[in-house]
């Protein structure tokens, strides 16, 4: 059933199977070492589930010098090693292979350090997002970029692909939020990027590493930047008749110089499976919903609203709830942030990841329908609307594998609308195995020659995270 | 720059650069890389049988108010750029930097100097550096090769991050020939709170207690007797729509009470104070000098500066004191008793302007680690194989 290749596996690897195990065994403390194949089930995919393949082993080393025992081992054994965080990626980033050897960070889940005065915490790369504003929550601080799966995620997976969240309009994604990063290399070396301080000293290899998807090493540690809430934070639903409104209404309250904290979009379809599922109080008789997210003290917030408002009366806006209390916002949120889940409620679907232009945006929402229509599917659109990542899911039933080819191949067409209209393939899930083959639509042979040599630097072998990122095929060695 | 008049090639078209530098590998010749020329003492003296100008790569590609974004061409005056976006109320939100008044330089700063430079200033700690407003870049490599990377979209993770690592590069990687940033609206008013008289570790604790309250301050300085005033100041800048401004300047007001915060400016006196921190044109004279910029944690700031004693002869802090600005005598001992107080702390420090001889001698940017030097090595030569571009500039013999 899987149209997206995965190389075939190496024989001589799969036959020192039991030499490798045993090597590696060896390194590492008791039950650090997971072989049987029922317990190899939970680690054979992520959040992308069309996609499967059970890895040799895996290991879940407790710190960061097991980690570099276990990297300089794996090259030296010339195995593949497959990097995880808690497995929620939807790009099929966390997904192995039969000859690779995962390395799961799941134990490495300490809080450091909390220095509130500097404003950053030291983790381990397996904490997830959320514990970490957690940990500061009493002090008023918080860690910005917020995904939607920021309960199960680990910052390590956010490093890996520079996640996002609904947030990030004003606070910038998690390249913008990260300090210093702790690395492995392949080699077993242990790299110090940043650190408490801003910017680099050199090159800037922090940024190179947010973002790679685990290609050039294992991240381990990592020093965040924690932020200090606002004194209140309140988020408003508008609904309107069209997606053309809500798409104009988004674009003039930016070029009238607000900066909301967020601004999410939905279309019926969505609002009414979050509706389902969360009972937040959205509107069910409108064409397309914006969840503004205002904040400061009550008369900043008011005074925002207020211009907010009057933007919204010129595009037409039909209905506006302004969240009264802090349960009644956590309920709006909770219908967000849970729309991947709640629509997997009532069917499989696929979900995209493309970013746009953002005066692109009814365009694009147009051709979305079109295209997906053409397909005989049905798409619920809920996405970032300031800044143009657009998250269609594209509903398909997962038994049916012709209806699950079209959804892929309409969800191919989604992507590449995204790239021909000013945007790109992926703007906070991560390219993993689910866009690699459309990266040469998005670059041409000069780019993509470009940062494989500049990967090659670090993994020469192309051992780190094989299968992703970059097509199989026209791959540049060292 | 000191060096002798070399051959200036000056492409008027990206593909004209490409072959320029085609045939610059070719003939084994290395370039420098020039913009407007007026940070042209950064890093380490070069020795390049040419020069290669952006100037002729020039004019704005697209401006989207509406998204915030601007692309430009790389030689595009920064003036240019300011003077456009201004108009439809907005800016570039990391402050960048002037150079002129701490080198004496003349000419007009350019957008691909800001990209190549990662050049900053006081807003940084709250909009962000350069880097994270650099959402996407054109370039040619040491192969002649056109690359881009990025795009004009905020949020993009497509491939791996090549606009990081070439915004700070210094022309270490390619020349940059186009680049889009992301801006913000241009605050309605600003307003900053002064208070007088503390010392550098209180001080750094006032600035400590303001960033680290909900009132969203944009500004954080801390600057030494004798500039400007014969009593040490210390700064913090809220900026916003008027009303909010008004709010918070109460509410921060009241906070930093026991520091004896009383009163705040207003529109110009704010403003200029503000360029005047950005500029670092405090330690711009006497010239002899030399000046370095160190970045580390804030709390760790004053210790470091106590440490130096004689050897720091004037200093002061931006960004919440994470940032320290100090001027010492030009000297191998004064550049290694500043490393050595750096070392067991954390942070890097930066020789930003002293005579050709030190920055000859010495590195002029934090020392790497020996797999770190390997790393940039092998990235030098993943773009630049024959090490054609800006050698040396950054690290002897890359």
């Amino acid at each position: 059933m899987s149209r997206i290749a995965f190389p075939t596996p190496e024989p001589s690897i799969l036959a020192r199977r039991d030499e490798i195990l045993a090597g590696l065994d060896a390194l590492l403390p008791k039950g650090s070492l997971i072989r049987q194949a029922d317990e190899l089930r939970a680690f054979e995919t992520d959040a992308l589930t069309a996609y499967r393949r059970a890895p040799l082993a895996v290991v879940l080393p407790t710190s960061t010098a097991e980690v570099s025992r276990v990297l300089k081992y794996c090259r030296d054994a010339g195995v593949y090693v497959v990097p995880r965080g808690a497995g929620t990626s939807l790009s099929g980033g966390a997904i192995p292979q039969e000859d690779a050897i995962v390395v799961g960070l799941s134990k490495m889940s300490r809080i450091l350090e909390i220095n509130l005065a500097d404003r950053y915490a030291s983790v381990e790369a397996g904490v997830t997002n959320l514990a970490i504003s957690e940990a500061v929550a009493a002090d008023g601080f918080f860690y910005a970029p917020d995904p939607s799966s920021q309960l199960a995620c680990t910052i390590g997976g956010n490093i890996g692909m520079n996640s996002g969240g609904a947030h990030c309009l004003k606070y910038g994604v998690t390249t913008n939020n990260i300090l210093g990063v702790t690395v492995v290399t392949l080699d077993g070396e242990i790299l110090e990027l940043g650190g408490a301080h801003l910017d680099a000293g050199g090159l800037d290899f922090l940024g190179l590493m947010i973002g790679s998807e685990g290609q050039l090493g294992v991240v381990t540690e990592a020093t965040v930047r924690l932020l200090r809430a606002a004194e209140g934070a309140r988020p408003v639903l508008f609904g309107f008749d069209s997606a053309e409104e809500a798409g104009e209404c988004v674009a003039a309250i930016i070029g009238a110089g607000l900066i909301p904290v967020a601004m999410e979009y939905m279309d019926r379809l969505a609002i009414e499976i979050c509706e389902n599922f969360a009972h937040a109080g959205y509107p069910l008789d409108v064409e397309a919903m914006l969840i503004i997210e205002v904040e400061g003290s009550e008369a900043e917030m008011a005074a925002q609203l207020a211009k907010i408002n009057a933007i919204a009366k010129s595009h037409g806006v039909k209905v506006v709830r302004e969240s009264m209390s802090a349960m009644e916002s956590a309920l709006i949120w909770k219908g967000r942030k849970s729309a991947f889940g709640a629509t997997g409620r009532i069917a499989d679907y696929i979900c995209m990841d493309g970013t746009v232009p953002t005066s692109r945006l009814p365009e694009a929402l147009k051709r979305t329908g079109e295209i997906v229509a053409s397909y005989g599917l049905r798409v619920a659109n809920v996405f970032h609307a300031g800044d143009g990542n657009m998250h269609p899911l594209v509903l398909y039933n997962v038994n049916d594998e012709a209806e699950e080819a079209k959804a892929e191949a309409a969800g191919n067409e989604l992507l590449k609308l995204c790239v021909d209209l000013g945007g790109c393939l992926t703007g906070e899930h991560g390219v993993g195995i689910e866009k690699r083959d459309l990266m040469t639509h998005q670059f041409n042979r000069e780019d993509l020659a470009q940062q494989m040599r500049v990967r090659a630097v670090f993994d020469p072998d192309w051992r780190l995270n094989p299968a992703k990122v970059f097509p199989l095929a026209g791959r540049v060695p060292a | 720059m000191t060096q002798a008049k070399v051959e200036m090639l000056t492409p008027a078209s990206e593909a004209e650069a490409a072959e320029l530098v085609r045939e610059a590998q070719a003939k084994g010749r290395k370039l420098d890389i020039v913009g407007g020329g007026t940070r042209a003492g950064l890093g380490r003296p070069s020795q390049a049988d040419a020069a290669i100008s952006a100037a002729g790569l020039s004019g704005i590609a697209f401006y989207e108010p509406a998204e915030m974004v601007i692309c430009a061409e790389a030689g595009t005056p920064v003036s240019e750029i300011e003077a456009i976006i201004a108009q439809r109320g907005q800016m570039l939100p990391f402050e960048p930097m002037d150079h002129r008044s701490l080198y004496g330089t003349t000419g007009e700063p350019t957008i691909g100097g800001l990209a190549a430079g990662n050049i900053s200033g006081p807003r940084r700690i709250s909009a962000g550096a350069a880097r994270d407003a650099l959402i996407g870049l054109r370039l040619v490599n040491g192969r002649g090769e056109i690359v881009k990377s990025g795009g004009r979209v905020m949020k993009n993770v497509t491939g791996l991050d090549l606009v990081k690592l070439n915004c700070g590069a210094h022309g270490a990687l390619g020349l940059i020939t186009q680049a889009t940033f992301k801006l913000l609206p241009r605050p309605e008013r600003a307003a900053t709170i002064v208070i007088r008289r503390l010392d550098d570790r209180r001080a750094i604790e006032a600035l400590s207690l303001g960033l680290g309250s909900p009132f969203g301050v944009s500004g954080a300085a801390h600057i030494s007797a004798g500039m400007g005033r014969e009593f040490p100041r210390t700064f913090l800048r809220l900026e916003g729509f008027a009303d909010s401004v008004d709010y918070r300047i109460a509410a921060l007001l009241k906070l930093l009470e026991p520091f004896g915060a009383k009163h705040a400016l207003e529109a110009e006196d704010s403003e200029r104070i503000w360029c005047d921190i950005r500029d670092a044109g405090f330690l711009a004279a006497p010239t002899n000098r030399a000046i370095w910029r160190v970045s580390l944690a804030p709390s760790k700031a004053a210790d470091f500066v106590a440490s130096l004693n004689a050897h720091a002869l004037a200093h002061f802090y931006d960004w919440g004191g994470g940032l320290v600005w100090l001027s010492s005598e030009a000297s191998r001992q004064a550049a290694a008793a500043i490393r050595a107080a750096l070392a067991p702390l954390g942070g890097h420090a930066t020789l930003i302007r002293a005579p050709d001889e030190l920055r000859e001698a010495i590195d002029v940017f934090e020392p790497l680690s020996s797999p770190l030097m390997r790393i940039t090595r092998g990235v030098k030569a993943s773009f630049d194989p024959d090490g054609i571009f800006n050698f040396g500039r950054m690290y002897s013999g890359i």
